[in-house]
C-alpha cells in the first residue's frame, strides 16, 4: 500500500505532456519509482519514435511524389518543341518531341463537368430519399447497398460501360441530335457513342455512391429539433427539407461533391475503356474524340518508348496531380469551415 | 380565434408500445392548461398528439378523437400540415433556424402560408416580437442570426415565430426547462399575456410553475415502467394543488413520489 | 431566405381557408396510379414513335410521371402540396434513375461472367492462348493480385496504423497538423499519379524492372491514407476514461496503447484495413504502368512482370475478341466477388465488434 501512495501524488500526465522526472533525486523512497518510470520512458520513446517516424514517412512520400514528378516533367518540358499548354499533338517519341495538353485539359474538364452536372443533383436526391422519403424498412438496406456499390472496381464500370452502355446510348444520342443537334454541342454524326458525354455519364454513375453516402451522413446529422421547428409551423415535407435540411447540409454536400469531382478527374480505366480518343477538340460532346489526362497516360504508356515518351506522360500526370490537389484541398477547407460552424451552434 | 379542444378516447403508440391510453379531456379556450406528472408518463406524447406531431416520430400512431371546436384533427381528409398551422408549438429546447436571421425566423411560417408585401411582413414580425416581449431587445439587430441570442431570448423568438402565423392553440413542451430563472420568469409573464389571445397548453416538470401560470391542471401518471401513461385527473389548478380528488395526485404534489 | 418570397407570386389556392382543416387531397393510391399510367404512356410513345432505345422510354415515362402528378396536384391540392409532390416524385425518379445502371452493371456482370467461369478458368493461366481462342483462365492473375495486395498491405498497414496512433495518442503541434493535412491530400491522389511516381522513382531512376513489387508500392501509397483515416476514427472512439484508468495504475503510455487502446479498437481497425484492401484490389492503372502484365504464371512478385485481376480484365477487353470479352466478364465477376466478400466480412466484423467499442 505504502509503495503505491507516491504514485497517487504524482500521477502520469494523461496526454503527451511529459514531466522531466528530475524532481527529488536524493529522496530514497522515490528512487524505485523513478526507476520504474525510467523503463517506461524508454519504451515510450521507442514507441513515440516509431509512430512519429511513420507520420514523417507519409510526409516524405508526399514530398517525393511532388519532387520526382516535377524533375521528370522538367526533363520533358525542356526538350518539348511544342507549347505544352496549347499544342494539339502528342509526339513525345519524335525527335524533337512535340506534345501539349490542350486536348487533355479540355477533355478532362468537359467530362468532369458533365459528370458533376448529372451526379450531384441525383446524389442529393438519393441521399434525401434515404433519409427522408424511403420507407423506414428500406432506407437501411438501400444505404448499405450504395456503400457496397462504392467498392466496385473502376475497371468493372469500364467493362460495363464499353460493352453495354455504349451500344445503348447510340439511340439516345440520335434522339438528342434530332432535337438539340442545332446547338452543335449536341450534334451526333453516328459512329460508336465513345464520346466525352459517354465518359461523363459513366463517371457520374461511378461517383454517385460516394457523393450519396457523404451527403446522406450530413442530412442524417440535421438536428431533429430543427426539422420539428419547421413541421410545427405547418411545413410540408419539402418545405422542411428546404428550410432546415438543405441549409444545414449545404457545406457538407459541397465537400462531398468536390470529393466526387476529385475521383472523376483522376479516373483512368473506365475512361480508357469507353472513350475513343483523338488529338483534337471535337465541338460536339456526343461525337467520339478527345481525351483525358489519366486516360491518355494509360492508353499511350505502352507505345511510349524511351525515357522521353514516359517523361512527357509524367509531365501531364503532374498537371493532373496539381488539379486534384487543388480540388481536394478546397473540399477540405469547406469541411473544416463547417466543423467550426457547427461547433459554434452545438 | 382561440378554440376549445375536446379529446376523447385517445391512445398513442410508439410501434407496438402503448405510450398513453384512453385519454379524454377538455381544454378550455383562452386559458392555460398545464400537464404535470412524473417522467415517462406520456404528457409530452399527449401534447404532441394535439397537433399531429406525434405521427412524425418513427412508429408513432394515434387512435381516438381530438375535436378542435367541431373538427376532428384525426378525421379523414384532414391535412396534418393544416393542423400544425392551426395548432402552434414551442419546444423544450429553443430551436430557431440556425441559418436564418431573427427577422426571417419570425417570418418563416408566414412565408410558407402565403404571399405578403414587404411592409406587411415587417408589421407582423414586429407585432409578433412585441407579443413575445422580445422587440426591444432585438429591434436593432433583426438581420443578425437567431442562433446568436441567449437561451431565453431564443425561446421567446420561437414563441414569436409560433404566434406570427396566428394559430388557434399554442402548445408548449417544457418551454422553460432549458432556461435560467430570470428567463423563465420572462416566459411565464409572457404566457400570462398570451392566454388573452390563445388557448395554451403547457407541459411542465415544475409544479410551482404549473401553479403560477395555469388555470387548469391535468395530472398524468403511469402504473409502472413499460405501462402506458394515463390521465389521472384534470381540474381547476387551485383545486388540484389544494384539494385533489385522487390520492395519487396529492402524493405527487406533496412530493411523496415522482 | 429570400427565395421563400420569390416562389410565391400571390398564391390563392393554397391559402388556408379559415376554419377548415380539411384540404382536398389526392387519394392515397394516386402516386402508384400515376407511376403505372406514365409507364404505359412511356411504352406507348416509345412503340408508336419507333424509338429503339429503352433509355428513351424510361425518360419519357419519368417526365410524364413528374409533370402529371404535379399538374394533378396543383389542380386538386394547391400549389404548396403540388410542390411537395413534385419534390417527392423527383426524388423517387432520381432514385430509380440511379438504381437502373447500378443494377444493370451487377446483372450484366453476373450474366455474362458466368458464361466462361468454371473451375478450369480459375486454375489455368493464359499461357499459349490466342485472344480469339475460348478457354484459358485467371490463375496467374489471381496469384498476382494476392501477392501485390498482400505486399501493399504489409507496407501500408503498419505505417498507416502507427501514423494514426501518432495522430490520436501523441499528435500535438505543427508536425501532427502537417501529417493530418497531407493524409487528406494523399486520399485524393489519383491512382495513375501514384503509379507515375513509382515509375519515375523505382523504374526510371533506380532502374529496376517492372515487377509485382513495384505495383505493390503504388498500391501501398493509395492504401496508407485510407488506413490512417479509418484507424484514427476508431481510436478516437476509445473512451478517454479507459486510457486514464490504465495510466493511473502506473502503466506506461506505450503499454497502455498496446494493451488497452488497440485491443479495444481492434475490430474497427481490422474493418478499416480490409475495406482499404478491397479498394486497392480493384486498382488497374498502377498495374498497367508498373507490373506490365503477363500471360503466364509468375509466382515471384519481386522479379519480372505479373498479371492481376483488374489488369486481366483490361487486357482481355483490349484484345477485342468474343472469347476475350467472355474472359473479361468472368474475371470481372471474380474480382467483384473478391471485393464484395472482403467488404461483407469487414462490415460483419464492424457490426460484431461494435458494442465493445462503447458506442
Amino acid at each position: 500500500m505504502s509503495e503505491t501512495t507516491p504514485q497517487h501524488e504524482n500521477p502520469p500526465p494523461p496526454d503527451g505532456i511529459r514531466t522531466t522526472g528530475a524532481d527529488a533525486p536524493g529522496d530514497l523512497p522515490r528512487a524505485p519509482l523513478a526507476e520504474a518510470r525510467g523503463t517506461g520512458r524508454i519504451g515510450d520513446k521507442i514507441f513515440l519514435g516509431l509512430s512519429r517516424g511513420a507520420g514523417v514517412t507519409l510526409l516524405v512520400i508526399m514530398a517525393a511524389i511532388a519532387g520526382f514528378l516535377a524533375i521528370r516533367a522538367s526533363h520533358a518540358l525542356s526538350a518539348n518543341e511544342g507549347n505544352f499548354l496549347t499544342t494539339f499533338t502528342w509526339d513525345a517519341n519524335a525527335n524533337p518531341p512535340v506534345f501539349g495538353i490542350a486536348v487533355l485539359l479540355f477533355g478532362t474538364v468537359v467530362s468532369s463537368i458533365i459528370a458533376m452536372a448529372l451526379a450531384v443533383p441525383i446524389a442529393i436526391a438519393i441521399a434525401l430519399f434515404i433519409t427522408h422519403y424511403a420507407p423506414r424498412r428500406l432506407s437501411g438496406p438501400i444505404a448499405y447497398v450504395i456503400d457496397l456499390l462504392a467498392a466496385i472496381p473502376s475497371i468493372v464500370y469500364g467493362l460495363w460501360g464499353g460493352l453495354f452502355l455504349v451500344p445503348h446510348l447510340e439511340g439516345l444520342y440520335k434522339w438528342l441530335d434530332d432535337y438539340l443537334g442545332w446547338t452543335k454541342i449536341f450534334a451526333y454524326h453516328d459512329g460508336a457513342a465513345r464520346s466525352l458525354f459517354t465518359v461523363g455519364i459513366l463517371l457520374a454513375i461511378m461517383i454517385l455512391p460516394i457523393i450519396t453516402s457523404v451527403s446522406r451522413e450530413v442530412f442524417r446529422q440535421v438536428p431533429r429539433m430543427h426539422e420539428e421547428a419547421a413541421l410545427a409551423l405547418g411545413a410540408t415535407r419539402w418545405e422542411v427539407i428546404r428550410m432546415s435540411v438543405l441549409p444545414f447540409g449545404r457545406s457538407g454536400v459541397i465537400s462531398a461533391s468536390m470529393l466526387g469531382l476529385g475521383r472523376a478527374l483522376g479516373e483512368t480505366m473506365a475512361v480508357a475503356t469507353v472513350l475513343s480518343p483523338s488529338w483534337d477538340i471535337v465541338p460536339s460532346v456526343l461525337d467520339a474524340g478527345g481525351g483525358t489526362f489519366a486516360q491518355n497516360i494509360a492508353s499511350s504508356f505502352k507505345e511510349a518508348s524511351g525515357d522521353m515518351g514516359k517523361d512527357a506522360l509524367i509531365a501531364s500526370g503532374l498537371v493532373l496531380f496539381v488539379i486534384t490537389l487543388v480540388v481536394n484541398g478546397a473540399a477540405r477547407l469547406v469541411i473544416a469551415r463547417r466543423k467550426e460552424y457547427s461547433g459554434a451552434n452545438a | 380565434m382561440a378554440k376549445r379542444i375536446d379529446v376523447s378516447g385517445l391512445t398513442a403508440y410508439y410501434g407496438n408500445h402503448m405510450a398513453i391510453e384512453d385519454i379524454s379531456m377538455t381544454v378550455e379556450p383562452r386559458s392555460v392548461t398545464a400537464f404535470i406528472g412524473p417522467s415517462g408518463c406520456g404528457k409530452s406524447t399527449f401534447l404532441r398528439t394535439l397537433n399531429r406531431m406525434h405521427e412524425v416520430t418513427p412508429g408513432g400512431r394515434v387512435e381516438g378523437k381530438v375535436m378542435l371546436d367541431d373538427e376532428n384533427l384525426y378525421g379523414s381528409g384532414v391535412d396534418p400540415v393544416a393542423v400544425r398551422r392551426t395548432v402552434g408549438m414551442v419546444f423544450q429546447r429553443p430551436n430557431p433556424f440556425p441559418t436564418m436571421s431573427i427577422f426571417d425566423n419570425v417570418a418563416a411560417g408566414l412565408r410558407l402560408n402565403g404571399s405578403y408585401k414587404k411592409s406587411e411582413l415587417a408589421d407582423i414580425v414586429e407585432k409578433s416580437l412585441r407579443g413575445a416581449n422580445l422587440w426591444n431587445e432585438v429591434k436593432d439587430r433583426l438581420n443578425k442570426p437567431g442562433a446568436g441570442l441567449s437561451g431565453g431570448q431564443q425561446q421567446r423568438l420561437c414563441i414569436a415565430r409560433a404566434i406570427a402565423v396566428e394559430p388557434q392553440v399554442l402548445l408548449m413542451d417544457e418551454p422553460c426547462s432549458a432556461l435560467d430563472p430570470i428567463s423563465t420568469l420572462a416566459i411565464e409573464d409572457l404566457i400570462g399575456e398570451l392566454k388573452e389571445r390563445f388557448t395554451i397548453v403547457i407541459v411542465t416538470h415544475n409544479m410551482q410553475q404549473a401553479a403560477r401560470v395555469s388555470d387548469r391542471t391535468a395530472f398524468f401518471n403511469l402504473a409502472g415502467v413499460g405501462q402506458p401513461g394515463k390521465l389521472i385527473e384534470i381540474d381547476e389548478t387551485e383545486r388540484i394543488f389544494s384539494n385533489p380528488s385522487v390520492q395519487a395526485t396529492e402524493d405527487y404534489i406533496s412530493g411523496r413520489f415522482g | 431566405m429570400s427565395n421563400l418570397v420569390k416562389d410565391r407570386p400571390a398564391v390563392t389556392g393554397s391559402a388556408p381557408r379559415p376554419g377548415s382543416l380539411r384540404q382536398p387531397r389526392l387519394p392515397r393510391w394516386a402516386p402508384a396510379a400515376f407511376a403505372l399510367g406514365s409507364a404505359v404512356v412511356g411504352v406507348a410513345i416509345g412503340l408508336v414513335a419507333g424509338l429503339d432505345s429503352r433509355i428513351q422510354w424510361g425518360l419519357i415515362a419519368a417526365l410524364v410521371f413528374v409533370l402529371g402528378s404535379y399538374i394533378a396536384s396543383t389542380v386538386v391540392e394547391g400549389r404548396r402540396q403540388a410542390k411537395d409532390r413534385l419534390a417527392t416524385s423527383l426524388v423517387w425518379v432520381a432514385f430509380l434513375l440511379a438504381v437502373i445502371p447500378l443494377v444493370s452493371l451487377l446483372y450484366e456482370t453476373v450474366k455474362r461472367g458466368s458464361k466462361a467461369l468454371n473451375a478450369d478458368f480459375l486454375n489455368h493461366s493464359m499461357a499459349g492462348m490466342l485472344d480469339d481462342q475460348a478457354g484459358g483462365g485467371v490463375y496467374h492473375a489471381i496469384i498476382g493480385t494476392l501477392e501485390q495486395v498482400g505486399l501493399a498491405t504489409a507496407i501500408a498497414a503498419p505505417i498507416g496504423l502507427l501514423t494514426a496512433i501518432y495522430l490520436v495518442e501523441y499528435g500535438r503541434g505543427a508536425l501532427a497538423k502537417a501529417v493530418t493535412f497531407f493524409v487528406d491530400v494523399m486520399t485524393g491522389i489519383p491512382s495513375i499519379v501514384a503509379g507515375l511516381f513509382i515509375l519515375s522513382f523505382w523504374i526510371l531512376w533506380l532502374d529496376f524492372d517492372y515487377s509485382g513489387f513495384a505495383g505493390a508500392m503504388a498500391l501501398a501509397i493509395l492504401m496508407m491514407p485510407v488506413v490512417v483515416r479509418s484507424t484514427e476514427e476508431m481510436l478516437k472512439l476509445v473512451p478517454n476514461e479507459l486510457r486514464e484508468a490504465s495510466l493511473a495504475l502506473g502503466v506506461p503510455k506505450w503499454r497502455t496503447i498496446l494493451k488497452v487502446v488497440l485491443p479495444t479498437a481492434i475490430g474497427g481497425i481490422a474493418t478499416g484495413v480490409m475495406l482499404a484492401v478491397a479498394r486497392i484490389a480493384g486498382e488497374t492503372a498502377p498495374i498497367v504502368l508498373l507490373v506490365f502484365g503477363s500471360k503466364t504464371i509468375n509466382n515471384n512478385p519481386f522479379e519480372d512482370p505479373q498479371s492481376s485481376l483488374p489488369y486481366y480484365v483490361y487486357e482481355q477487353w483490349t484484345a477485342g475478341q468474343d472469347a476475350s470479352y467472355d474472359r473479361a466478364w468472368a474475371a470481372a465477376l471474380v474480382l467483384i466477388a473478391f471485393v464484395m466478400i472482403l467488404n461483407l466480412v469487414a462490415r460483419g466484423i464492424a457490426r460484431w465488434k461494435a458494442p465493445k467499442t462503447g458506442r
